[in-house]
């Protein structure tokens, strides 16, 4: 089970950012987590929300650049050196991972991942046990 | 000329041709022109002429930072300058260090160049401690092939302590040498035993008033291999009135005022925007709105070309996004000769245009 993520492509303009977030606040889509990356050209907004695929329909009409995007999102329970044993197992079974970020919800660690190798990774996940989050 | 390419409109057997030039690009409708022994001859001397105007002798050393091959400010200059007698430094374009090193080591006296490497030249002469009027022989430059101001002019003048002239000339004539500034520098002489000059209005096609500004167009008289009746250069200018001071009685040509179609000239390249707009539709990850935006930065002309991405983007994907930016400048780099800087931009950002789109925005100091 992977989780879709929307990825909003941004001109390194004031402004574009606050737009990307007041269209899915004026649709009622409720912000799980958001994490901005940046080049000097350009910048790509990943979002995860409680309604993706209206947050896609939304976005495309308002005119942004968009993409969904399947993730991995794995919980992790409360306590140190988990995190470094979920990358770890992917690690060991060869799978490599574009990018990963994380963040707290309902009070336990999420770590989100993207990777090319998704049959791979959801045997890795099955394989050590791993829990994926219902967002 | 576009219709015919290659060889449809040459005026004698190509066996009696000895060289041709042709335009740049693959895509933007290229044209050839083609050149007897003669007509080589023919060029050499009016650009030679030229030369032995603002100065030029047999005892001077000239250089050439001209690209060589297929630009013809590479070997227009080089014949010209045997032709005159002086010993020639064929350097070519770019290395500047080594540039620098020729103009040391060789004592060279007259140089051409662009305006925007003028400039260059002087940056890395900064860079590396060499005062021109101190440790070189400089005087005299030709500076051509790129629109500059006057206050480009001087300012070349002021950083190199040497005379700047412009230089004129299209390759559909044969190359620079066409019309040259005089010592004067008020009007480039345009050489009235070459060609018949008038100046139309681009819309009616009438003679303009003398003065008033208008479209270039050209009558070659002694070429043999491709003459050419009334040509359309597209550069609009006009004819300065009254006599030179300097007594010569060929009329004299104001700076270049622009195009009357949609040509840029970048660095001595000309492109055509179809270029540009050819290569980008061939990736379905880009929508069709573009802009063409030319600027001068630290004196050097560059050239930005911005572009929407299509639906089919996958924004989500740096290193795709990454090599997206990098086989368009690669493409249009192989088309157009230059290196633009290409910026990739989210589908609707370009504004758009009632109309006519604009595709070339032209924030270069010049004029």
């Amino acid at each position: 089970m992977t989780v879709q993520q929307i990825s909003v492509f941004l001109e390194n303009k004031s402004g574009s950012l606050a737009k990307v977030f007041r269209t899915l606040s004026d649709a009622g889509i409720q912000l799980i987590t958001s994490t901005l990356a940046d080049t000097a050209d350009y910048g790509v907004c990943r979002i995860l929300c409680d309604n993706p695929e209206k947050a896609y329909s939304v976005l495309s009409k308002e005119g942004f650049s968009v993409t969904k995007t399947e993730v991995f999102a794995i919980v992790l329970d409360d306590r140190p050196g988990r995190a470094a044993d979920a990358i770890a197992c992917f690690a060991e079974g060869g799978i490599s991972i574009s990018y990963l970020y994380s963040f707290l919800y309902e009070g336990k660690g999420v770590l989100v991942f993207r990777t090319s190798e998704m049959e791979k990774a959801v045997a890795l996940i099955a394989a050590n046990g791993l829990v994926e989050a219902k967002l | 000329m576009r219709d015919t390419y290659p060889f449809g409109i040459a005026s004698i057997p190509l066996d009696q041709c000895v060289r041709l030039h042709s335009s740049s690009g693959t895509t933007g409708n290229p044209t050839v022109v083609l050149h007897s022994a003669k007509d080589l001859h023919e060029w050499a001397n009016a650009l030679a002429r030229s030369l032995w105007m603002v100065g030029c002798r047999p005892e001077d050393v000239f250089q050439n930072t001209s690209g060589y091959g297929m630009f013809t400010g590479g070997l227009g200059f080089q014949y010209a300058a045997e032709m005159l007698g002086m010993l020639t430094v064929p350097a070519g374009a770019g290395n500047t260090l080594r540039q620098l090193k020729f103009f040391t080591d060789f004592g060279t006296t007259v140089v051409h160049a662009i305006p925007s490497y003028a400039a260059r030249l002087y940056e890395v002469m900064c860079q590396q401690g060499i005062d021109p009027r101190r440790d070189t022989k400089l005087k005299i430059m030709a500076i051509g092939a790129e629109p500059h101001s006057e206050d480009t002019r001087k300012r070349i003048e002021e950083m190199l302590g040497l005379k700047a002239y412009n230089s004129f000339g299209m390759s559909e004539m044969c190359g620079p040498g066409v019309a040259f500034e005089c010592k004067e520098q008020n009007g480039m002489h345009i050489w009235e035993d070459y060609y018949i000059v008038e100046i139309v209005d681009p819309d009616t096609l009438e003679p303009v008033p003398e003065g008033e500004v208008g479209e270039l167009v050209l009558t070659t008289l002694n070429r043999e291999a491709m003459p050419l009746l009334r040509y359309r250069t597209r550069d609009l200018t006009r004819i300065l009135p009254g006599k030179c001071p300097c007594g010569r009685e060929h009329k004299r040509l104001d700076r270049m005022k622009g195009r009357s179609d949609d040509m840029i000239i970048l660095k001595g390249v000309n492109i055509f925007p179809i270029q540009i707009e050819t290569i980008l539709a061939q990736y379905k990850d880009l929508a069709s709105d573009f802009l063409i935006t030319l600027n001068t930065v630290e004196d050097n002309d560059d050239m930005t070309v911005e572009v929407e991405l299509s639906e089919l983007a996958n924004v989500d994907d740096y290193a795709y996004l990454q090599n997206l930016s990098k086989d368009i400048t690669r493409k249009l780099r192989d088309e157009i000769l230059v290196t633009p800087k290409v910026k990739l931009l989210p589908k609707g950002a370009l504004p758009r245009s009632e109309g006519k789109a604009v595709r070339v925005k032209d924030l270069r100091k010049k004029y």
